[in-house]
């Protein structure tokens, strides 16, 4: 605590606070509630709503509690005539032309308006027989409604599209009465972020478009998710009715997504009720015949007989838990006996000997720390919006550094270019001065590396190089460690922590297609969507396929074996920092499908080799011993991994980086399920089509 | 700017490009020198003021675009700000924009007759244009003139001390080409 902290009364209790605080920070920190609108803690003060009006002794009128600053002997009520009097004339001005459509508003039920008015309003108005104004309503792409007569001009939707999400696009037009918020020429708003201007907005205006009128907040019940439609591990709450998981919403967490989501893990929902796998099957001629389990597990017991094991090849998606690919790397290489398994699909030979060389070791919270950011083909925006939001709020608020070697993105904020391909970092390692002079009095940096550098073949000696960086300009310390490798997928760490690639002399993922048309692969188990395309792989003799979706994978399969989405099972994710967080269950698989390691378990034992776990605690026990991180108490904390040597020290290739992430909306199998998604994938399409004209 | 539709604008009169002439050019510099260099958005003012008298008048979307990419600002924040002042036509003009002031002290003096007989005149309500597109009329608050109530303004000038007859012949007198006393319209005494 500071020593000049400054003492204040809030109600008759005291509290001491810092100073250049402000009244409503004092109050929250002693619980005292005053209601309010368009303050909000992660955007800047506007103090246009004037509900956190509350009396200051000696004030002459009712001040602004957002934006009042403390000083030493304060006596403040927030409960006093004079404020409850504030309160009441506030709300029922809000109240004028608000309109009284809650019973066919989204936000009914959640709505801070409603909240307040009941609270802290008057019970009638003076204002009856005034005609509402009325406001047309925005077009402002797929995923977010807008009902402008309910907006009750706070602005925060204004302040967090200009200072979060970095598309300034939004604003307030006109003025007085006739002031409308919006984009002033009808426009779709550009951001991977806007899902969060819903939670935002206070009042129904901006709500969630898809999940329009299908359930209202008491009819449902909340389970804590953590997402995988990216590396960041975004804590999630999902809302559930009955077995259907209604919407997505986040859940705070500041060390990895503060109190925002994506787009993607927002609204992909829809996906997950459509096009299910709900039970075995099997193929006979040209059609997928239903099947029991049990049938299921014979007809491939019976296919794997006396097949030589060189050629059974196994691919795994990138969107798994620990636990499925613990069990699923175990089965395929114990009880299978293959070892041409590899959940790389994207082409990476990224291996997991040491984990320090592919997470993030500063850690997401760390970017606070941060004095720069280098960018090693890394398209930080769609390969972790909330990262890049991140970045953008130390960019404004400390002006920090951020340079990049790789292709230029629309980061929104400004980026020094320091080349295009892997051999600036060696010039950058080489070229003190120049060093110096891009990072100037730079103690802790943070090289972000990202997809486009990690799926190249090349990869391993650009880990080096960066690696060598790294260590020459002091960036390895106790106290801090600027290497961070970006994962692009949620279980991208996972599965380098349990080696699900070829350990002796297997396969590898990139060398699967080549192998199909050399008529090589007899069996291919895939499970679930994979980077590789559908068609690339259905020459192989016999396919397992292991998945949700009746995806283009399951087209081509001979046997289907329907697993549990993201949403169905207990499961421990590791995100892009190697942290653990547990996931509950928020709906039962549907139909026949099973939790994913319970597959793998029951086939093992018809295969004669069975695994050795027979519930979920004795598998986690197992995973427990692979990693510290993955010890129960470590849960949802950041372990630092120990620091060694890795990667190649020849020289990467010239060739220059590409985009990684072309596809934002439908970068992987539950994405490309969703109606939603492929929406914004078609108007994200049609923008750059006019970009390019 | 791409995926935009504009809905309020008359699309046969916004122009196909807009870009400052060179006279233009030179005034911009000259207002951008008012202001320190990293604060030149402080100019979007008298630049939305410079561009809306170079162009027919009034600011088309296109306009403030202009007006945005020379100040380096995002659009909205031009919106924002042509938006809020009533002084910046966001429709398309006359060639003469009347301005009738009906605030107190020229009400008091009559204004109702004055924006009366505009009206009558021009064939064109407060906040239309005339079917000639000569005149557009508006109703606007206190221009600052009240020692010489009621007044109208046309396009640049003042008219004050009006009567329902001399707005009349200040009016016909530019619908016919004439150039009319600007100022006090009192009659002097023969």
């Amino acid at each position: 605590m500071a020593d000049n902290m400054i003492t204040l009364t809030i109600d008759g209790h005291e509290v001491q606070v810092e100073p250049g605080s402000t009244i409503m920070q004092a109050a929250k920190k002693l619980e005292v509630e005053i209601p309010h609108f368009c303050y909000h803690p992660r955007l800047s003060v506007a103090g246009n709503c004037r509900m956190c009006l509350v009396e200051v002794e000696g004030a002459p009128k009712p001040v602004a509690s957002c934006a009042f600053p403390v000083s030493e002997g304060m006596n403040v009520k927030t409960q006093s005539q004079l404020a409850e009097q504030a309160h009441k004339n506030v709300m029922e001005m809000l109240l004028i032309n608000h309109p009284l459509d809650c019973p066919i508003c989204d936000q009914g039920g959640e709505c801070d308006l409603q909240d307040i008015a009941v609270g802290y309003g008057s019970d009638r108005s003076r204002y009856g027989s005034c005609s509402k104004r009325s406001v047309e309503d925005k077009d402002i792409g797929p995923l977010v409604k807008t009902v402008m007569t309910r907006c009750i001009h706070c602005t925060r939707c204004v302040r967090f599209a200009t200072e979060v999400a970095g598309v300034e696009e939004f604003g307030a037009t006109f003025r007085g009465q006739d002031m409308k918020i919006g984009t002033y020429v009808e426009k779709a708003l550009d951001s991977e972020l806007s899902g969060n201007m819903i939670d935002l907005c206070p009042v129904g205006a901006l709500t969630n478009k898809p999940f329009a009128f299908s359930a209202r907040p008491w009819e449902m019940k909340t389970v804590n998710l953590i997402d995988v439609m990216d590396g960041m591990g975004t804590n999630i709450y999902a809302d559930v009715r009955d077995e259907e998981v209604m919407r997505m919403r986040p859940r705070t967490n500041e060390e990895i997504n503060e109190e925002w989501m994506t787009d993607t893990a927002r609204f992909a929902v829809d996906g997950l009720t459509k096009n299910r796998l709900t039970a075995p099957l099997v193929r006979e001629g040209k059609n997928l015949r239903q099947v029991s389990w049990q049938k299921a597990f014979d007809t491939l017991t019976e296919h794997l007989k006396g097949k030589r094991r060189d050629g059974i090849f196994a691919l795994a998606s990138s969107t798994l838990s620990a636990e499925d690919y613990y069990s699923f790397n175990m089965f395929m290489k114990e009880s299978v006996g293959t070892d041409n398994v590899d959940a790389r699909t994207d082409g990476s030979p990224i291996r997991g000997d040491v984990r320090a060389s592919y997470v993030m070791n500063s850690g997401i919270a760390a970017v606070d720390n941060a004095d720069a950011v280098l960018l090693v083909g890394c398209d930080l925006r769609r390969e972790s919006p909330l990262l890049n939001a991140r970045v953008r709020k130390n960019v404004l608020a400390k002006n920090i550094k951020v340079a990049s070697i790789g292709a230029l993105t629309n980061t929104t904020y400004d980026v020094k270019d320091l080349g295009r391909s892997p051999m600036d970092i060696l010039d950058l390692i080489e070229d003190e001065k120049l060093f110096k002079k891009t990072f100037p009095k730079t103690k802790n940096l943070m090289v972000i590396m990202g997809a486009e550098a990690t799926t190249r073949t090349d990869a391993l000696k650009i880990m080096g190089a960066v690696r060598k960086l790294c260590q020459k300009y002091e960036m390895i310390r106790p106290d801090w460690n600027g290497y961070n490798l970006l994962s692009l997928k949620a279980g991208q760490v996972a599965a380098l922590d349990f080696s699900v690639y070829p350990v002796a002399a297997g396969v590898e993922a990139k060398d699967v297609s080549k192998s199909v048309s050399e008529g090589l692969v007899k069996t291919l188990f895939i499970y679930g969507d994979v980077e590789i395309p559908a068609q690339e792989l259905q020459d192989a003799e016999y396919i397992v396929y292991m998945g949700t979706h009746h995806s283009a994978y399951a087209d081509i399969a001979d046997v289907v074996l329907p697993t549990a989405a993201y949403t169905e099972k207990e499961a421990l994710w590791v995100n892009t920092e190697g942290r653990v967080q547990a996931a509950r269950k928020a709906v039962n698989p549907p139909m026949q499908a099973k939790e994913d390691w319970k597959i793998f378990r029951a086939l093992s034992e018809c295969l004669g080799k069975k695994l050795p776990f027979d519930t979920l605690s004795q598998l986690r026990l197992l995973i427990a011993k692979v990693n510290d991180a993955y010890l129960p108490e470590n849960w949802g904390s950041f372990v630092v991994p120990a620091w060694d040597k890795f990667g190649l020290t020849t020289k990467p290739n010239k060739a220059e980086f590409e985009f990684s992430v072309p596809e934002y909306y439908l970068s992987n199998g539950y994405l490309r399920q969703s109606k939603v998604m492929q929406d914004c994938a078609a108007k994200a399409q049609d923008t750059n089509n006019k970009k390019v004209s | 700017m791409s995926s935009v539709r504009i809905v309020h604008e008359p699309a046969d009169k916004v122009r196909d490009i807009y870009t400052w002439s060179k006279s233009a050019k030179a005034e911009v510099k000259k207002i951008l020198a008012k202001y320190p260099k990293d604060q030149s958005r402080s100019a979007v003012i008298p630049l939305l003021h410079l561009a809306q008298r170079e162009f027919d008048g009034w600011l088309p979307t296109k306009l403030m675009n202009l007006v945005a990419e020379t100040l380096d600002m995002p659009y909205i924040r031009v919106y924002e700000v042509a938006t809020f002042y009533t002084m910046f036509n966001l429709a398309p003009v006359g060639k003469y924009h009347v301005q009738v002031c009906t605030n107190c002290a020229c009400m008091i003096r009559g204004s109702d007759k004055i924006l009366e007989a505009v009206e009558k005149l021009t064939g064109a309500k407060a906040g239309e244009s005339s079917a000639d597109e000569m005149f557009t009329v508006s109703e606007v608050e206190c221009l600052g003139a009240c020692v010489n109530a009621p007044m109208m303004q046309v396009n640049d000038h003042y008219y004050t001390d009006l009567d329902a007859e001399s707005a009349k012949e200040v009016l016909t007198a530019l619908k016919e080409g004439k150039t009319p006393k600007v100022g006090s319209q009192v009659k002097e005494a023969s």
